[in-house]
């Protein structure tokens, strides 16, 4: 498409601006763990790495951060299983209500975090209370392999819809049982695909707030709602500061990672 | 061994089998417990409580979806909320659509995968840290306000602006992806075909270009909208006193579940409703 070099100007100032808008509130995200005052006003009047050793040393940023990797492991462990198990289903079988499977497997990332919250919430105070179970790190984990499912899910039929199932046939007409076949040429070929989805499994779990707020116990406080609760309190802003430049620059990996090893990583590929 | 032949010789000779040992965990998980205690919540928003106890009386009574088209507070909050959402998404799609039609089609090929994820990265920081990222911007003396200064004027502040701006933010790679991945496929012949009839860069652009490209507009919207719908956080965060149906589904929780859930139902329904009509404009297959 011919452009006019006046469009391509507006254009370029455009997305110029776009980028600004995306990078700058990170960037300052940054620069404000380095700021040595409590407060937030700009421009900061000096810049130290103090508040840095002051989180190192705080108790319950780390308690929230190990509670957080935790519940991430657990669920992305829960989400690999059922995500790969339904995969297979629908990749490599056809049945009645295969398309609502698909469906229901969306579902828990497409409603509002606050009604999924509140549905296991109330599920889990009338059937698990009266076993003598409480809200825990446990009903953490259950809530966020629900929705954690999905990502999972969608990178490894991505692959298996890519690669037919002749590979399979060919290894069994070479003598293969099901299990060989699976161990032998199935499994390396969707194992990127499901390192990348349960990477990106994990970043989704590490990173929510809304499901974790009504299903974790009292004692229970993940990263997530460990920066909610002190990000009000004055007294705690500098260290709270700190958590999220570390979170912003931590959240480079996934990403990085996931890109390198999958190329149908679908983008966007929450839902 | 032998035994693990047989069971692999059974399993392949019946695919109905390895179907129901597939299906069974994963159909437990999302069947029993996710639809199960969703229906159940839904069904609790025909129930009423006690107004002293607090407790849940189960008898069925559609006055929760009564109160929730009479009462003004409630009537005026859900179209705040739409309100918001759709402002959120139209924000997004004014942001993104140039920012999009750059990184597909006017930066330099080899550029172009680079700038694909620098908008990706973002995606995947923190929901949490980004809302208080604009929390430390629209504070009282931040950045916002520093920037503003010169110009004799002040940031918005914590507030209803504040916190379409925040979405916006939150939900922009949403849109901007969609838009690119659409303009990247966009055939170069039809570009030029237009042009060889004699169309200059904006009617092309009209007539070709938007056509085809707002099925992924309408694909991104159906994030930023249903996003943006069900978020509370946010607005605790930075909108003041601002009340969004989330908030009012939070707040409700303790004393009145169900009013809760019937109020969790509105944002469920316009999602719905809005997917529905998204649909019609062929968006969603291109999900």
């Amino acid at each position: 498409m011919q452009l006019s070099r006046s469009a391509r100007i507006a254009l370029r100032v455009a997305a110029g601006f776009g980028f600004v808008v995306i990078y700058v509130p990170l960037l300052l995200v940054l620069v404000n763990s380095l700021n040595p005052d409590r407060s937030a006003s700009w421009p900061p009047s000096g810049l130290t790495l103090h508040w840095w050793s002051v989180a190192w040393d705080n108790s319950g940023a780390r308690a929230a951060l190990w509670t957080s990797v935790k519940a991430g492991l657990g669920a992305t462990a829960i989400a690999l299983a059922l995500g790969t198990l339904i995969a297979f289903a629908v990749a490599r079988h056809r049945f009645f209500g295969r398309d609502a499977i698909s469906f229901v497997v969306v579902l828990p990332i497409a409603l509002p975090g606050i009604v999924t919250g509140i549905a296991l919430n109330s599920a889990f105070s009338t059937v698990l209370e009266p076993l003598g179970v409480g809200l825990g790190l446990f009903t953490v984990v259950v809530g966020h392999a629900t929705f954690c499912i999905v990502v999972v899910f969608n990178n490894v039929v991505a692959r298996l819809r890519r690669t037919s199932g002749s590979y399979e046939e060919a290894a069994m007409d070479l003598g293969a049982n099901t299990f060989r076949a699976f161990a032998d040429v199935t499994f390396p070929l969707v194992r990127s695909a499901l390192f990348a989805g349960g990477l990106l499994a994990f970043a989704l779990s590490f990173d929510e707030i809304v499901v974790t707020t009504f299903t974790a116990g009292p004692g229970v406080e993940t990263l997530p709602i460990w920066i909610f609760n002190n990000m009000t309190r004055p007294q705690q802003a500098p260290v709270v500061n700190v958590v999220a430049a570390v979170l912003v620059l931590l959240s480079v990996i996934p990403i990085y990672v996931a890109q390198r090893l999958s190329a149908d990583t679908a983008t966007g590929s929450r839902v | 061994m032998a035994l693990i032949t047989r069971t692999a010789g059974a399993l392949h000779r019946r695919p109905r089998l390895r179907l129901t040992l597939l299906l069974t965990a994963p159909l437990l998980w999302l069947a029993v417990l996710y639809l199960g205690s969703l229906s159940v919540l839904f069904v609790s928003a025909f129930w009423t409580t006690n107004s002293f106890t607090s407790e849940v009386v189960k008898v069925w009574s559609t006055d929760n979806f009564h109160e929730l088209f009479t009462v003004p507070v409630f009537r005026q909050v859900i179209l705040r909320s739409v309100g918001v959402a759709l402002a959120v998404t139209a924000l997004c799609a004014v942001i993104a659509f140039p920012l999009a039609f750059y990184t597909a089609r006017v930066a330099k090929p080899k550029w172009r995968p680079l700038l694909v994820v620098a908008i990706l990265t973002p995606l995947w920081a923190s929901y949490l840290v980004k809302v208080y990222a604009w929390r430390l911007i629209l504070s009282e003396g931040g950045l916002a306000d520093w920037m503003l200064k010169p110009f004799g004027l002040s940031g918005p502040g914590y507030g209803l602006t504040a916190a379409v701006l925040t979405l916006t933010y939150l939900w922009l790679p949403y849109m901007i992806l969609p838009i690119h991945t659409a303009l990247e496929q966009l055939p170069a012949n039809l570009l030029d075909a237009s042009a060889d009839l004699g169309a200059r860069g904006w009617r092309t652009f009209r007539s070709v270009v938007l056509p085809m490209v707002l099925p992924s507009v309408a694909a991104g919207s159906v994030f930023t909208f249903s996003l943006s719908l069900g978020d509370y956080i946010t607005v605790q965060i930075v909108g003041g006193k601002t009340q969004l149906i989330g908030n009012l589904v939070y707040s409700n929780i303790e004393l009145n579940l169900p009013m809760a859930a019937a109020l969790g139902t509105v944002p469920v329904v316009v999602i719905v409703l809005y997917l529905l009509a998204m649909r019609r404009t062929g968006a969603l297959s291109s999900l």
